[in-house]
């Protein structure tokens, strides 16, 4: 056992852990933030998708070791009151079905519209590579525009003031 | 339209018997929740509660899966209620053994199922804030009307819900309610958006393993790999030396680490040593499965349904087709893996479950403690997928056995690969398929014998096609593999629909018909499904000129009390892979309670199919199940999906299912496409490159 310090949402949080437990338990066990899933504990699903300085990663791969000094955003980070252009997008087009990947497909598409705020098909289909077992893929693409339209108009107004 | 009440139904409960345990899925809500005052609660029946400030609270008793229950079912009730749907907050019923009727979630019947009783429980609490109100008045009750949470009288004054609740709640329930007209609904028929989707998107959602329990511990347990075996013994010291590992635990069929947190469980886990006894399966292979089906539909199997004389018909047909069609064994792999939290202490058990069986896993919990069913409570938690899996209570059983052992509350996990390696799996089957026709290319005789494991009902169901075949069999060899067999996504029909659709397929280029017309030829006696099959045909465009390259195939198949049929419009490289572009569904399920789930649960069988079709498939070495994980039972992804587009035909017929039916016409229909495109005919799932392959 080791003390690691990080940040998870913007607070710091003290945990007493084996240093090669990876970050998903850390968050769900340790810390208590439950919205960030396990699906298969090896990378290939992303249901763990969260950000660590701003990149989505698959936590259920990232030993805690690997995280000092890193900023870790989780879906409860991303805004509980549904502010985030995604999650509203994601709540217009009814995306979820069961719901047990959203939390990883709203973090992997928040990470994708923060680096390309206009993404093409070709991209959504090169970053939202998680698994959803419902089924809900083609409305996740829609609302992926639909939300990469309402940050372009924000980005527009917000020229359009200065 | 009157009906009279179930009584047992209708028994008056109090508020507090009626109120489920919350496990934090209301919605946000601007309503003051804490509202208390002398006034009381009307709670007419198990289902509906109105609260003095007007919030209507309707017990939802089936488990969400995201087939959308927790809006669909209380839309019904608030429909006949006439409530105001932005007043209507929803409470998740625990098991009962008898007061909502059966909990079980599966057959796709939760809204086709519950469709009346919920009608009249919505009816008969309308009909009490009518007299209450009427009584306050001291006008007729026929001068008053329910509109949007209030009642309204002639005169125009009106008292909302919640101001009449207190006193609807001291009027007797009355023996007989009227129900409205399908052409008076308000709320049924309107595409609502899902009441859970917002806290989806924010984390709050609570899953099975989501559940948090003060004072609990996390377990781990490591499953005899071969299907029956046990444990013979086993080595602990390690585990118990890893950190936060605080007991190891034999299970019989398996050795249980406990710790403080699940990681800790499972790496105490990784390090156990374990002598199993193997059982009579060990040397199973998906190869002497094959062996036993191969040689069982050689002799003539128990009889399932038959009309004329098939052997004789087929005997003296001028044209004969034979042909094997092979189906794999598929893991159900919801994306939650299964799990579930116990606190077994002081002879009594609490149990919080992702369960589609709550009642199922009341009774295993009892019967495993030897408690009443009064001491087990059983609370349901939102399901990360189900698909039949969940209608299953081994992995309850595993928690409520731990938890008896440690004497405190505990959460089973199984990781990815328990979940793949001991699931009850969708049957392997084999199927010797013959067929004749006449001189016109009308089949005279339709021969289907499958083999396949452990259930007659799972590999037989949806067999018998629909179509007018004057002399045709379907027998059945059941044959004992090992192999734990359960529902999957559309059971029987998942299989035999791609089967059936797949052969008559082929004695339609065999008479040198079109597929659509021979088909639709041929549904005399099922005007439903030859209607979604006319409006699938007609929506794709059946007929008309497709670019160079692109296949086109159809497929219907009835079930679920539904009738849907689908168009695929597939491609196939010279390499053998296939694209599948657009799928064009039509489904008539009777009257729809909400379009925007009905087209949610076809886009999602669509995509469950494509993976059963084109990815999916167990393998059985040495007893034990081979894949484990996502990179070897692999998904279709975001990059693979068709445009879907779905047709609801408008229907007076009875309320059918949704969840399920969408699935059994894809495969057919690509593998149709793919001989459109091809000219080669797939008989084995799931579609391999090497099959598709240009020669």
């Amino acid at each position: 056992m080791s003390s690691f310090t990080l940040t998870v949402n913007g607070k710091k949080h003290a945990v007493d852990v084996d240093p090669d437990t990876p970050l998903l338990w850390v968050l769900r066990d340790s810390i208590g933030l439950t919205g960030t899933k396990y699906g298969c504990g090896s990378g290939y699903c992303g249901s763990c998708t969260v950000h660590v300085d701003g990149e989505a990663i698959r936590s259920c791969t990232m030993a805690i070791e690997s995280l000092s000094g890193k900023k870790v955003t989780t879906i409860e980070g991303l805004s509980m009151n549904f502010g985030h252009p995604v999650q509203q997008a994601w709540i217009a087009g009814d995306v979820p079905q069961c719901g047990y990947c959203q939390s990883g497909q709203i973090m992997a598409a928040a990470a994708l519209l923060s680096e390309k705020s206009h993404p093409t098909d070709e991209d959504i289909n090169a970053s939202m590579n998680l698994i959803c077992r419902c089924g809900t893929y083609n409305r996740i693409r829609e609302a992926v525009h639909v939300a990469s339209e309402t940050i372009l108009k924000k980005e527009l107004g917000q020229k359009g003031g200065k | 339209m009157k009906t009279a009440l179930n009584r047992r139904d209708f028994l008056k409960v109090s508020s507090v018997a009626g109120s489920g345990l919350v496990l934090g899925f209301y919605l946000p809500s601007k309503e003051n929740e804490m509202l208390v005052g002398p006034a009381a609660d009307f709670s007419p029946n198990a289902f509906v509660k109105i609260n003095p400030s007007g919030t209507v609270t309707i017990s939802v008793a089936k488990s969400e899966m995201g087939q959308g229950v927790r809006t669909s079912l209380p839309m019904i009730v608030a429909e006949e209620l006439d409530a105001d749907w932005t007043k209507v907050r929803i409470e998740q019923a625990d098991a009962h053994p008898t007061k909502y009727g059966s909990q079980s979630t599966g057959g796709s019947f939760s809204v086709r199922g519950s469709w009346q009783m919920l009608r009249q429980a919505g009816a008969t609490a309308r009909e009490m804030l009518l007299s209450a109100a009427a009584q306050s008045w001291n006008v007729q009750k026929t001068s008053c009307r329910a509109e949007k949470g209030f009642v309204v009288h002639s005169s125009g004054k009106k008292l909302s819900y919640g101001q009449l609740a207190d006193a609807a709640g001291k009027l007797s329930v009355p023996t007989s309610v009227e129900l409205k007209e399908n052409k008076d609904f308000k709320i049924l028929g309107k595409a609502l958006p899902k009441l859970d989707t917002p806290e989806k998107v924010n984390g709050s959602a609570v899953f099975g393993s989501d559940v948090r329990v003060k004072g609990m511990l996390f377990a781990s347990i490591e499953k005899c790999p071969v299907f029956g075996g046990k444990v013979k013994s086993f080595d602990a010291m390690k585990a118990k030396a890893v950190t936060g590992v605080k007991d190891v635990i034999n299970i019989e069929n398996g050795v249980a680490v406990v710790a403080n947190s699940t990681y800790a469980a499972f790496k105490g886990r990784d390090t156990l040593s374990i002598t199993w006894d193997e059982g009579q399966w060990a040397q199973q292979t998906s190869a002497s499965i094959k062996k036993l089906f191969e040689d069982a539909v050689k002799q003539k199997g128990s009889v399932e349904n038959y009309d004329g004389d098939a052997e004789d018909a087929f005997a003296a047909a001028p044209t004969k087709i034979e042909a094997v069609y092979e189906v794999p064994f598929a893991a159900h792999a919801t994306m939650e893996p299964m799990n579930c939290t116990a606190d077994v202490r002081n002879g009594r058990c609490e149990i919080w479950a992702p369960t589609q069986a709550p009642q199922g896993a009341q009774n295993e919990a009892a019967r495993i403690l030897g408690l009443p069913l009064d001491k087990v409570t059983v609370h349901v938690t939102l399901l990360g997928g189900g698909f039949g899996r969940r209608l299953q209570s081994d992995y309850v059983q595993d928690a409520v056995k731990v938890s008896k052992a440690v004497n405190a509350p505990v959460q089973v996990v199984w990781k990815r690969q328990d979940d793949m390696q001991h699931d009850w799996y969708r049957p392997a089957t084999y199927n010797l398929m013959r067929g004749g026709l006449d001189k016109n290319g009308s089949p005279v005789a339709w021969l289907h014998r499958v083999a396949g494991p452990s259930s007659r009902g799972l590999v037989v169901g949806g067999s018998t096609p629909p179509y007018s075949i004057p002399n045709f069999i379907v027998d059945s060899h059941i044959k004992e593999t090992g192999v734990p067999i359960g529902a999957w996504r559309s059971v029987g029909p998942s299989q035999n629909g791609w089967v059936v659709e797949s052969f008559i397929d082929e004695l339609a280029h065999a008479a040198k018909k079109d597929p659509f017309e021979y088909r639709r030829q041929l549904l005399g006696k099922s005007p439903r499904l030859k209607r979604a099959l006319e409006v699938a045909a007609e929506k794709a465009g059946w007929g008309k000129a497709l670019p160079r390259g692109i296949g086109r195939g159809i497929a219907a198949v009835e079930g679920f009390g539904s009738s849907i049929a689908e168009v695929a419009e597939v491609s196939v490289d010279a390499d053998g892979t296939l694209k599948i572009h657009r799928i064009v569904a039509a489904v008539d399920c009777g009257p729809v309670v909400n379009p925007n789930t009905v087209e949610a649960q076809l886009e999602s069988a669509v995509v469950y199919a494509m993976s059963a079709s084109l990815k999916d498939e167990i393998t059985i070495d040495k007893g034990r199940v081979v894949q484990s994980n996502f990179h070897d039972y692999s998904m279709p992804m975001i990059s693979e999906m068709p445009k879907v587009e779905v047709h609801i035909i408008p229907s007076t017929e009875a309320i059918g299912g949704i969840g399920e039916p969408g699935l059994p016409p894809l495969a057919p229909a690509v593998c149709n496409a793919i001989f459109a495109a091809t000219g080669k005919r797939i008989r084995r799932l799931p579609i391999r490159p090497e099959d598709l392959k240009r020669a």
